[in-house]
């Protein structure tokens, strides 16, 4: 029997899910759009996920990291629940123990990790606003009637980006209409708005930060072969994109749940039983907390949300 | 703010011969309240304090205190007043400190508008019991702090506090107060607790009032106790009033590499206070501020700088009247899991 584990990283507008082995080898992997949805993306995600595994795999560890991850881990009945950031500096330095930073952007957070010796020494995440970010660049292309997947291949035919104000998505969205209005070439605005991500980033989450090479950059966002040429030209230091950049969360709580593995086996037909989320608002005092009951099989698992002890 | 209504209801209850209301704990009413009625871009201590007037006004209160200073602090209560006021309440307002400078003449002088009979004599001997009452109150805080990510009973440090601050808020003399305090510090150091060697220890740095108002830094303190976590925090209400002066001089000596001049509110106390933190062995720091708190951003880089020196990470948490609580879990859990990485080297 092969003994493999499970991660699953349910992002804000992506899911993942990867199967490893003992020797950090991917046996199964799948990428899908949560669209708002985690609990039914999840599900629809281990049914794929199901269908790639060879039969004599088992599985024998679950984590879960992402922004759905406490939900999802209830859901799966998962032996560790960690935050993005450690997942995915632990992915990281399985595959490159030299990393000195981690550049990550995702849907709607982007983060930097600095790592010495190999454990993480220092790490920033983008607090306010989501310029700069996966879920802009989406926006940004579906308003220009441009597939996301060529918008970087785009950008690079540009000779001469125009300059696109990064401060905020609201300035930028208008900066850009501005600018497609008084006549500029579609390829330069994109190319410009790329640039502008990257020193977004560098400004807001890479403030203070002494970014050193080896330099990996991963996340959705890492796929955009613009944005990662701005990259390196600003920065002038090469950056390791590696092909499984987008799992590279899910890779790294897989591996968590292999390090804290309990010794119990997974069936993942259990995704199949009905996991129901019921919200409402607590009245009974001033606080007015928004509780969050989940029901697993219609019998109420957990509460959340509350500030006293209540529920 | 926290627990200390006690002792200044005690001291005007004492003094002033009206009935003293405490004001209602802070809830997600009291900050929709605030919002409502303050400037959008206010700190975050104003939109707290307006709420809490209003809630104490709608309960019936008719005399509203208020004291403050430092920075933009100091302006609140003028600008609370009129807002009150064209809201169409009516109450006296008692403004302890204006345009941010206060004296004891023109406290007593405000003082006496409320109890014309006021006398100095018990104004100052009652004001003294509040002010150790503070002082005991900020120690035990102290103590818990340190300790109760490690209790083994769970809440044993809460309710002795709470048993404590009751018997304070019945006390007749000084004396009757530090025998009361020495009973309860003992039992205190008498609550079980499992703390190994060397537990990681954080200190905590920032505005004075998202600093000390649980409710306002999203119960920071007790998330951090919940990894077993050893807590230093500086600022309090005894510190604010009696230590600054004095201490503020010495940050200013201990630090002057890197801060010259004062900075406004707090701002040179935690830069100073940075340096203490990175040279006594904390693992990390967090600092923490209601959104467009100047001081403190000016102060930030300084603290970022200190902290690249010594090789101490740190972490900057800017909160406003609706600031998700779950990103902030997210932060401080990866920068528990960080500390624990560097510690496990």
């Amino acid at each position: 029997m092969n003994e493999c584990y499970l991660g699953v990283d349910i992002g804000s507008i992506s899911t993942k899910a990867v199967v490893i082995d003992n020797h950090n080898h991917i046996v199964a992997s799948q990428y899908i759009w949560t669209e708002g949805n985690p609990i039914k993306a999840v599900k629809k995600l281990i049914k794929e996920i199901k269908c790639q595994l060879p039969r004599n795999v088992i599985i024998k560890g679950i984590g879960t990291t992402g922004s759905a991850r406490k939900l999802i881990g209830l859901m799966l009945d998962a032996n560790i629940v960690k935050n993005e950031i450690t997942a995915h500096a632990i992915g990281t330095l399985a595959f490159y123990p030299k990393t000195r930073t981690i550049l990550e952007i995702g849907g709607q957070d982007s983060k930097i990790i600095l790592i010495k010796d190999g454990i993480i020494v220092d790490y920033s995440m983008n607090t306010l606003c989501a310029a700069g970010t996966g879920a802009f660049l989406s926006s940004q292309a579906k308003r220009l009637g441009i597939d996301i997947e060529d918008f970087g291949k785009l950008a690079l035919k540009s000779v001469s980006p125009v300059k696109i104000a990064a401060r905020c998505t609201v300035f930028a969205e208008s900066d850009l209409v501005h600018k497609a209005q008084v006549g500029y070439k579609k390829e330069d605005i994109i190319a410009g708005l790329c640039r502008s991500i990257v020193i977004n980033y560098l400004n807001n989450v890479g403030k203070g930060k002494k970014i050193s090479g080896p330099i990996v950059f991963q996340g959705g966002v890492s796929k955009n072969v613009g944005v990662l040429k701005y990259f390196k030209e600003i920065l002038n230091e090469d950056i390791i994109v590696d092909e499984n950049s987008h799992l590279m969360g899910a890779i790294g709580i897989a591996l968590l749940a292999r390090k804290y593995k309990t010794g119990k086996t997974y069936d993942l037909s259990m995704v199949d039983v009905s996991f129901e989320t019921k919200g409402f608002e607590c009245s009974d005092c001033s606080n007015n907390c928004e509780v969050l009951k989940i029901y697993k099989d219609s019998k109420l698992i957990d509460a959340w949300g509350s500030k006293c002890h209540k529920y | 703010m926290g627990n200390y209504h006690i002792p200044v209801k005690y001291l005007f209850s004492k003094i002033l011969k009206v009935e003293v209301m405490s004001s209602p704990p802070i809830t997600s009413k009291t900050v929709e309240l605030g919002t409502k009625y303050s400037p959008d871009f206010v700190c975050t201590p104003f939109k707290y304090t307006l709420g809490t007037f209003l809630e104490c006004l709608e309960k019936g209160a008719n005399i509203l205190v208020q004291a403050g200073g430092g920075c933009r602090y100091g302006y609140y209560s003028e600008l609370q007043e009129q807002i009150l006021n064209d809201l169409g309440y009516n109450f006296e307002y008692i403004n302890l400190v204006t345009k941010g400078k206060t004296s004891i003449k023109h406290i007593i002088k405000e003082l006496k508008k409320i109890n014309p009979h006021l006398r100095q004599v018990k104004l100052f001997y009652y004001g003294l019991i509040a002010k150790q009452m503070v002082k005991y109150m900020d120690k035990i805080d102290n103590f818990i702090r340190e300790n109760i990510g490690f209790e083994v009973e769970e809440n044993s440090f809460i309710n002795l506090q709470n048993k404590m601050l009751r018997r304070f808020s019945k006390v007749k003399s000084l004396y009757q107060l530090r025998k009361i305090y020495k009973k309860y510090l003992k039992e205190f150091k008498e609550i079980k607790v499992n703390k190994g060697e060397h537990p990681l220890k954080i200190g905590i740095i920032g505005e004075l009032y998202t600093v000390m108002e649980p409710f306002a830094n999203y119960y920071l303190e007790k998330l951090l106790a919940s990894y077993n976590i050893e807590i230093k925090r500086f600022t309090n209400v005894h510190y604010l009033l009696f230590e600054k002066k004095r201490k503020v001089k010495k940050y200013l000596k201990d630090a002057k590499k890197y801060i010259k001049y004062r900075m406004g509110a707090d701002a040179s106390d935690n830069i100073g206070r940075t340096k203490y933190l990175c040279e006594n062995g904390y693992d990390g720091i967090i600092h923490i501020k209601s959104s467009f708190c100047t001081p403190e951003i000016g102060a930030m880089p300084i603290i970022n700088k200190i902290c690249n020196i010594y090789n101490v990470p740190v972490i900057f948490f800017s909160f406003d009247a609706n600031t998700s609580e779950v990103g902030i879990k997210t932060r401080i859990e990866a920068f528990y899991d960080m500390l624990e990485m560097r510690r496990g080297k």
